[in-house]
């Protein structure tokens, strides 16, 4: 393996294993928390585990070109199998672990996978209650085995075990292993990943050596990456982030990836380990700072107290110290102060003492969330990308920070803006193809290399800051002409905290009507604060005060939207607080957790017509799914409500003139 | 019907049960004029999980406490691993491989988790009062040991997310989990569990069931337990003994007792003529 890195040639991911193993083979590669230790491996040691892993998938007869699927949690293994698999030559598919087994069902079907790498017994019987359909399906191999034991074992195979297989016939596979690595370079497939899919089936995204390697690459020495930062890998394998964070820049830049215990210790772990570098969907850091305003709401009078002043004080100081500008000294010594009493424990305890460098993307985030952690001394930044770039196609430069954009094009990327607004993109990073898709690749990616985001935006003429409005798709006319951007007011109404998530109506129409889900942590809270019981989600979502609660919500993101003359039209007029969370196992949210608009219009049909009737309340009976994947219905009364408008200031205009 | 040889049986999903691990003969339990148990018999094989069910006030509970030796039976014999058990502390029995779960949870409801399930080791540890006192040599060394089977407990069961939470912040099922948890840190042979899943939701008892399969299936531990949900016992249990005032009225695999007319009038009720 020595022999790969000495001619230079860092094109592949077995070459960088090979390069960092010897450059700084004691340093850690991966840490994971089990049995209440973190438990380490060096890239040394790492590269063992990986070279056992391949020779022992080599001796069980995976060939070049072979789709390997891999379901499970983060696990130091889960990455390594990735990089076994590459090392014979085949391509890691990695699937979302709570994907329900008719969605694995589709996946390995359509790549063909003949080896399964899967975690634990809930992720095997998924795999076998499907195994009959797929008739390429040859061997699953488990990581855990806990309740394995009296499973049928002939096509079944501890992971330990084939390891154990691999040292035994290394010397057997050696040379086959060589030319295998030999024959491997910049433009083989790297690894396929599955889009989340907002409409129709998932795609398989063919990614190449030189998409992950050149991107890692470029976007880790754009924020000054170094071998002894630490990362935290607990979001999905499965998402192209996870992929580009956790195995691109981590083998470019050598450093340690960081694996929690359990997907409920993830909080815990996070402060224990202090992660340098830390990507997080806007949806945790609400989630976290929503945790610290109910704690601080329960809090004693004097730290009430102290907390509400310093903060006040960071909002003000805090983003301007991390962005370089000047500030008076008095300040700067109260925002020290503040530091020492305030922002230090509280970073501290949010496990976010040590970030250099934060990301947060996939969704819009609230200004005032984004500010918090600002204002904290965080270096908190925005990124934008996409599964077709390799994850990288802008994001924001340290000093050069706002909630409202997205940054500027990561080192290597073009962009473009068509007639329509939508935004292109030409990179390195840009995907190979859609696997057997040739006609979803053809309307994506042109001849010269441009891709379609889908997102409508614009390129702010003076900073160069791109700005993203919604999903092109998503954007349309309402009856009036007026523009409908149903994502943009969405955003605004699910900064509130005690809204979960929100999917506003209006194509078309007249006036615009939304569908609200409640946060249950923050208004249950509420709700005990005010004395108010309630036995079920569904009673707190439809009790009178908790609507009108939301309904002043509404009125004020009315007042803000009414703001915008383009989008003034986009005020909602009437709502309902649905009686059952969003759910991705229902079909209306992918597994990245974005809203399936169209599904969700098709199955609630009967309550979008109650809220464009002018009907007080509706009676409706949803089909719901459990984890398992058994169905069952909840049945309901709903009860629609009117929000105060503001009258729109740019039509009126238009029609003076 | 199953065939009970001294050397054991295999069960229906073909898992080999071993001999006889623990022996009730003839047991007699009064309190005053009370008779609480009233001439039981049967046995407890090595592997094996075993249900003792029955109505409310049938004598389960009072069975259970027979075996662990809280109490102490007025007539008959407790025969373990092959020799007749004389009367002892609960604490000695402890000793001897017994551990077992509360029916109303007796837990350390202001420690942490992890101190709670490590008081179940307490039975391996040696080091003397000095040593704990000031934490040095023998207590050092066993500490770390006992942490470590500890923390695999912790694995097991899946609450690596409440280690440090004290009990008494806890919701019942996972206080139940955490019972659990302490009963087998003492690595036992024989675990005995008072009602597991009472009180529980449909998918905190799928959990329970879940573990104590588990349980049973990675450590080999032999379980007795004591329910009255008829349909989880049924499910779970290779062989059940029923109860009805104090008497033994069935005993069998769970299709022999579904199937017991004695048993149907219990859990029914009968027709006086």
């Amino acid at each position: 393996m020595a022999s790969a890195a000495a001619d230079g040639r860092l094109d592949t991911f077995p070459r960088l294993l090979a390069r960092n193993a010897d450059t700084f083979g004691d340093k850690p590669a991966y840490r994971e928390k089990e049995f209440g230790i973190w438990q380490s491996w060096t890239w040394a040691e790492a590269r063992d585990e990986i070279e056992a892993l391949a020779y022992g998938l080599l001796d069980m007869g995976l060939n070049e070109g072979d789709y390997v699927a891999l379901i499970g949690r983060n696990r130091p293994h889960m990455y390594w199998s990735m990089v076994a698999a590459q090392m014979c030559g085949a391509v890691p598919v990695p699937i979302y672990q709570d994907s329900v087994g008719e969605e694995i069902a589709y996946v390995l079907d359509h790549c063909g996978a003949r080896f399964v790498i899967a975690q634990d017994q809930e992720q095997v019987d998924k795999v076998i209650e499907v195994k009959d359909r797929l008739p390429a399906l040859e061997e699953v191999i488990y990581l855990d085995k806990r309740g394995m034991r009296k499973y049928d074992h002939t096509h079944l195979r501890l992971f330990d075990l084939v390891q154990d297989e691999g040292r035994a016939t290394r010397d057997k596979g050696e040379r086959e292993m060589a030319t295998r690595l030999a024959k491997q370079d910049g433009e083989t497939t790297c690894v396929m990943l599955y889009t989340s899919g907002t409409t129709g089936r998932p795609k398989g995204v063919v990614l190449s050596n030189d998409n992950i390697i050149i991107t890692s690459k470029n976007s880790a020495e754009f924020d000054h990456l170094v071998p002894g930062d630490d990362i935290l890998a607990y979001l999905p394998m499965a998402w192209v982030g996870d992929f580009i964070f956790s195995v691109g820049q981590a083998y470019w830049t050598g450093f340690c990836v960081n694996c929690p215990e359990s997907a409920d210790t993830m909080m815990t772990d996070l402060r224990e380990i202090g992660p340098s570098y830390y990507f997080a969907p806007p949806r945790i850091f609400e989630t976290q700072l929503t945790t610290v305003m109910i704690r601080m709401e329960d809090a004693g009078k004097f730290k009430k107290w102290l907390f509400d002043r310093f903060m006040a004080h960071a909002k003000t100081v805090g983003p301007k110290l991390l962005d370089g500008e000047p500030v008076g000294a008095m300040d700067k010594l109260k925002y020290s102060l503040g530091n020492l009493l305030v922002y230090g424990p509280l970073k501290n305890t949010l496990g976010l003492s040590r970030i250099r460098v934060g990301y947060t993307a996939g969704e819009a985030i609230g200004p005032e969330i984004f500010d918090f952690y600002r204002s904290l001394g965080i270096n908190l930044k925005q990124l934008y990308g996409q599964t077709e770039a390799s994850v990288f196609i802008t994001q924001q430069k340290d000093h050069e920070v706002r909630a409202d954009t997205v940054g500027t094009p990561t080192p290597g990327v073009e962009l473009r803006i068509d007639d329509s607004g939508e935004v292109f993109y030409r990179s390195p990073g840009v995907f190979v193809k859609y696997y057997k898709n040739d006609e979803s690749t053809a309307s994506t990616k042109d001849a010269e290399g441009w891709v379609a985001t889908g997102d409508a935006g614009f390129i702010e003429p003076d900073t160069g800051h791109l700005r993203i409005i919604d999903r092109a798709k998503d954007v349309g006319k309402m009856a009036s002409g007026a523009l409908f951007a149903p994502k943009y007011v969405e955003n605004k109404l699910k900064f509130y905290p005690n809204i979960l998530e929100a999917v506003v109506f209006g194509a078309g129409r007249e006036t615009c009507t939304a569908f609200i889900n409640i946060d249950l942590t923050a208004v249950g809270n509420w709700a005990e604060r005010n004395n108010i019981a309630y036995a079920s989600y569904q009673e707190l979502a439809g009790h009178p005060q908790v609507l009108e609660m939301i309904q002043s919500h509404i009125a004020e993101t009315n007042e803000s939207v009414a703001q915008d003359e383009m989008l003034s039209g986009c005020q909602i007029h009437r709502f309902l607080v649905l009686h059952k969370e969003l759910d991705a196992d229902d079909g209306e949210l992918t597994r990245t957790r974005k809203v399936r608009r169209r599904i969700i219009e098709e199955k609630y049909d009967d309550l979008i017509t109650a809220l464009y009737d002018g009907a007080e309340s509706v009676s409706t009976e949803t089909e719901v799914t459990y984890e398992d994947g058994r169905k069952g219905s909840i049945k309901a009364t709903l009860h629609i409500r009117d929000v105060k408008t503001v009258e729109a200031r740019a039509p009126q205009a238009v029609a003076a003139e | 019907m199953l065939d009970l040889s001294p050397e054991g049986y295999v069960t229906e999903d073909g898992r080999k049960i071993g001999g006889v691990l623990m022996e009730m003969k003839n047991i007699t339990l009064r309190f005053g004029g009370v008779t609480a148990i009233k001439d039981i018999s049967f046995d407890i094989r090595e592997g094996e999980i075993r249900a003792i069910i029955g109505p409310n006030g049938a004598g389960k509970s009072s069975m259970l406490n027979v075996i662990s030796g809280f109490y102490v039976p007025q007539e008959g014999e407790v025969w373990f691993k092959g020799a007749r058990r004389a009367q002892m502390k609960p604490y000695q029995v402890a000793r001897q491989g017994i551990a077992r779960t509360f029916q109303n949870i007796a837990l350390f409801e202001g420690m942490s988790v992890l101190d709670n399930i490590m008081t179940g080791r307490l039975t391996h540890m040696k080091a003397n009062i000095f040593d704990q006192a000031v934490w040095w040599g023998r207590a050092q060394v066993e500490e770390t040991e006992n942490r470590e089977k500890v923390e695999r407990i912790i694995d097991f069961l899946e609450i690596q997310n409440i280690r440090k939470t004290p009990v008494g912040r806890l919701p019942y099922g996972l206080k139940k989990r955490v019972e659990l948890a302490r009963a087998l840190a003492a690595e036992p042979m024989l675990l005995l569990l008072d009602e597991p899943m009472a009180g529980m939701n449909v998918e905190e008892k799928e959990d329970m069931s879940r573990f104590i399969l588990d349980v049973n299936d990675e450590f080999g531990t032999t379980i007795a337990l004591i329910e009255h949900d008829m349909g989880v016992v049924m499910d779970l249990s290779d062989r059940v003994v029923v109860m009805d005032y104090g008497k033994k009225i069935g005993d069998g695999t769970p299709d022999e007792v579904r199937a017991n007319q004695d048993v149907i009038d219990a859990y029914l009720g009968v027709a006086h003529d």
